[in-house]
C-alpha cells in the first residue's frame, strides 16, 4: 500500500472529484434542462439551476404533447423498451443455461462442434449480421412485432460460455449425489444447478437488461410505426426531426431522464446480486 | 438389509484394443447385515469397484447383485442403496432438512413420513438443532454426519461409503469411526466401506478386501488377515509397523521369504545376531531398526525394557509360531 500523506490523498480525492464531475455534469444538466420551458433554455447562457417547468415538462412527455415531431407518448415507449429488455434477457438466460447445462453434462455427437460454433459467434455482434438478420425477419413476417424485436437477440454466446464456465467448477459428486437421490436430469437442473447459478443469473440479468434496453440500431432498422419505437429511437426522433429550432429540449431531456430510470432502478435493486455475481459463487 | 454378490466384476476404461483394464474379475460374496473394508493403496481400484456397485460406473464383465436381484443395468437410484461421498457432495444452497429429505420428495414419500424419518435419523446423528441451516454453515464433522443422515433417511439396504472420514482431522476421526461403528450395530444394513486407512480398515471391518491393482489379494476378517496374510502384498500393508520380509533368513529353502511381525521377535542372548541401527522410541513401545545380513528389520520392544544402543550388536529370536513363508516368485503364501 501507498504511504498515507495528506497531498497524497488531495490528489485523490481532487482527481476522483473531477472525474466525477466529468461523468455527472451531462446528467445534471439534462436535469437541468428538462425542467425549464423550451424557451429557457435556447437562450444564451443556458440556465445552470433547476426551474420550475419540471412537472408540466414530465407530464407533457409522458403522456404526449402534440407538439414534437412523434405523437406516441413515452409511457408507451417505455412500455415497448421494458417488454423488450424483459423478453431479451429472460429469453436469453433461459437458452443459455439450458444451452450450457446440454454442453456440460450430456454426451452427444458433435459436441464439440456445438460448442464450438456457439463460442465463435461471440465474434458476430449484431451489427455485422444484421442484414441477413433482417432479411430473415422480414420473410418471417416479423417486422414491427414484439417477436422481430426481440428474438435475433435473444441467443446468447457470451451467457452460455459463462453458465458453461460455472457448471464446470460444480463437482462431480454433486451430480452423482443427485443421480443417487434419483433425481432425472431436468430435476437436477431445476433442483440443483439453477439454484446454485442464481448469482451469476443476478448478475447477467442485470447486464442483459441493459444491453436490451439501449438497443437501438436493430429496432431503428425493423420498426416503421410508432406503437413498436422504444424509448431509445424515440429520443433520437425528438432531436433528429427538422432543424434546430423546432425541437423541445425540455421534452426531449425530460424524455432522457426517463428513459435513464429503469436501467438504474434494475442495477441498483440488484447491485448486491450483481457483485456477489462477479466476485464469488455460492458452492 | 441384504446379501451383495460380486461375480468375476471386471472394469475397462476404453473399448477394443486400446481398453485398459482396471478391475481384473473381482469376486465376493457378502452376507446380510455384513460391514465390509475395501481398503489398498490409491490407484488399486477400490473405489472404482464401489462406484460400480452403486452404479455410478458401468460394468464391463460380470455380475453384481444386490439382495439376489443382479443391478448391472439399474440406475443408482434404483439400486435401493444409499451412499456417502469423500467430499459429502451436499447440495450448498439447501438446509440441512432439505439435503436429507431430497431424495424421499423425489420419491413422492408423503411429507409428513419424510419428516418423521428426518427426525429419527437427526436424533441418531445428533443434527436435531441444525436442520435449518446450510451445509457452508456447518463444521466438517457436521456435514460428514448430514451427509450419513442422508444416507439413513432413505433406508436402504446397503449404505456404500467412499473414504467419508479423509477430510476430517485425526481426533473426529476416531469419534467418528466408532459412530459408524455403533450406527451399523443399531441399523444392522449391509455396508461396503471404502478407506486406504489400514487403521479404520481394521476397526470397522468385520472382513474386509485387501486390493491391490485391481485384485482382490485376500478377503477375509481382520483376524485372518494379519495373521494369515495371503500374500507378500497383505503382509507389508495391513500392519504397522509394516512385517519384516526376510530374503537371506536363516535356514530358509531358496525362493522364499519369510514373513516375521517386529513384535514377534525377542531379544534373547543367542539367536539371529543383528546390528543396531537406530532406536525409536513411540511412548509405550520402542521400534529396533537393524540389519541382518542384506535384510533391514524391525523389532518392537517394550519401552520398560532395556535398550539397546545404535551400533550395537544383539541377537533376537523369532517366536517360531508366528513365522510366515512366502513364495518369491509369486509372492503367495506358502
Amino acid at each position: 500500500m501507498v504511504d498515507r500523506s495528506p497531498w497524497l490523498t488531495m490528489l485523490s480525492h481532487a482527481v476522483m472529484i473531477l472525474g466525477v464531475m466529468v461523468v455527472a455534469f451531462p446528467l445534471y444538466l439534462a436535469l437541468v434542462a428538462s425542467t425549464h420551458t423550451a424557451a429557457a433554455i435556447v437562450q444564451a447562457p443556458m440556465p445552470l439551476l433547476p426551474g420550475r417547468e419540471m412537472w408540466a415538462n414530465y407530464q407533457a412527455a409522458l403522456f404526449g404533447s402534440g407538439k414534437l415531431g412523434s405523437n406516441t407518448n413515452v409511457v408507451h415507449m417505455m412500455w415497448v423498451s421494458f417488454v423488450t429488455a424483459m423478453v431479451i434477457t429472460v429469453g436469453k438466460i433461459a437458452i443459455s443455461l439450458l444451452s450450457a447445462f446440454a454442453i456440460v453434462y450430456f454426451r452427444f455427437p458433435f459436441k464439440m462442434l456445438c460448442f464450438w460454433a456457439i463460442f465463435l459467434t461471440l465474434m458476430l455482434p449484431v451489427e455485422v449480421r444484421i442484414l441477413p438478420t433482417y432479411k430473415v425477419v422480414a420473410d418471417l413476417g416479423l417486422l414491427n412485432t414484439y417477436g422481430g424485436l426481440t428474438l435475433p437477440l435473444i441467443a446468447s454466446a457470451t451467457a452460455t460460455f459463462l453458465f458453461r464456465q460455472f457448471f464446470l467448477t460444480v463437482p462431480d459428486e454433486l451430480v452423482e449425489a443427485a443421480r443417487m437421490d434419483g433425481a432425472g436430469p431436468m430435476r437436477f437442473f431445476k433442483d440443483v444447478l439453477v439454484p446454485l447459478s442464481k448469482t451469476s443469473i443476478a448478475a447477467l440479468f442485470v447486464i442483459q437488461f441493459i444491453y436490451g434496453w439501449n438497443q437501438y440500431l436493430w429496432p431503428l432498422l425493423m420498426t416503421t410505426t410508432e406503437d413498436m419505437y422504444p424509448v431509445v429511437i424515440g429520443i433520437k426522433r425528438m432531436v433528429g426531426g427538422g432543424g434546430e429550432a423546432s425541437i423541445d429540449w425540455n421534452i426531449a431531456m425530460a424524455t432522457a431522464i426517463l428513459a435513464m430510470l429503469p436501467p438504474a432502478a434494475v442495477v441498483i435493486l440488484m447491485q448486491k446480486w450483481f457483485v456477489k455475481g462477479l466476485v464469488d459463487t455460492e458452492k | 438389509m441384504a446379501s451383495i454378490s460380486l461375480k468375476n466384476v471386471v472394469k475397462r476404461y476404453g473399448s477394443g484394443k486400446a481398453a485398459v483394464p482396471v478391475l481384473h474379475g473381482i469376486n465376493a460374496e457378502i452376507n446380510d447385515r455384513e460391514f465390509i473394508v475395501i481398503v489398498g493403496p490409491s490407484g488399486c481400484g477400490k473405489s472404482t469397484l464401489l462406484r460400480m456397485v452403486a452404479g455410478l460406473e458401468e460394468i464391463s464383465g460380470g455380475d453384481i447383485a444386490i439382495g439376489g436381484r443382479v443391478v448391472n443395468n439399474l440406475e443408482p437410484a434404483e439400486r435401493d442403496i444409499a451412499m456417502v461421498f469423500q467430499n459429502y457432495a451436499l447440495y450448498p444452497h439447501m438446509t440441512v432438512f432439505d439435503n436429507m429429505a431430497y431424495g424421499l420428495k423425489i420419491k413422492k414419500v408423503p411429507i409428513a413420513e419424510i419428516k418423521v424419518r428426518v427426525d429419527k435419523a437427526a436424533k441418531i446423528l445428533e443434527l436435531g438443532h441444525l436442520l435449518e441451516r446450510k451445509p457452508r454453515e456447518l463444521s466438517g464433522g457436521q456435514r460428514q454426519r448430514v451427509a450419513m443422515g442422508r444416507a439413513i433417511v432413505r433406508q436402504p439396504q446397503v449404505f456404500l461409503f467412499d473414504e467419508p472420514l479423509s477430510n476430517l482431522d485425526a481426533k473426529l476421526r476416531a469419534q467418528t469411526r466408532i459412530e459408524i461403528q455403533k450406527l451399523h450395530n443399531e441399523l444392522g444394513i449391509t455396508s461396503l466401506f471404502v478407506t486406504h486407512d489400514q487403521v479404520e480398515a481394521m476397526t470397522l471391518a468385520q472382513r474386509m478386501i485387501v486390493m491391490n491393482a485391481g485384485v482382490m489379494e485376500q478377503f477375509g476378517t481382520p483376524e485372518e488377515v494379519y495373521h494369515t496374510p495371503a500374500s507378500i502384498f497383505v503382509a507389508s500393508f495391513i500392519g504397522s509397523p509394516p512385517m519384516n520380509l526376510l530374503h537371506h533368513a536363516p535356514n530358509s529353502k531358496p525362493g522364499t521369504i519369510l514373513g516375521i511381525r517386529p513384535e514377534h521377535l525377542d531379544i534373547t542372548s543367542t539367536g539371529w545376531e543383528v546390528r543396531v541401527d537406530t532406536v525409536e522410541l513411540l511412548g509405550a513401545e520402542r521400534l529396533v531398526y537393524a540389519t541382518m545380513g542384506g535384510d533391514r528389520l524391525i523389532v518392537r520392544i517394550d519401552e520398560g525394557s532395556a535398550s539397546p544402543k545404535a551400533g550395537d550388536t544383539i541377537h533376537v529370536t523369532p517366536r517360531e509360531d508366528r513365522l510366515h513363508w512366502f513364495d518369491a516368485a509369486t509372492g503367495k503364501r506358502l
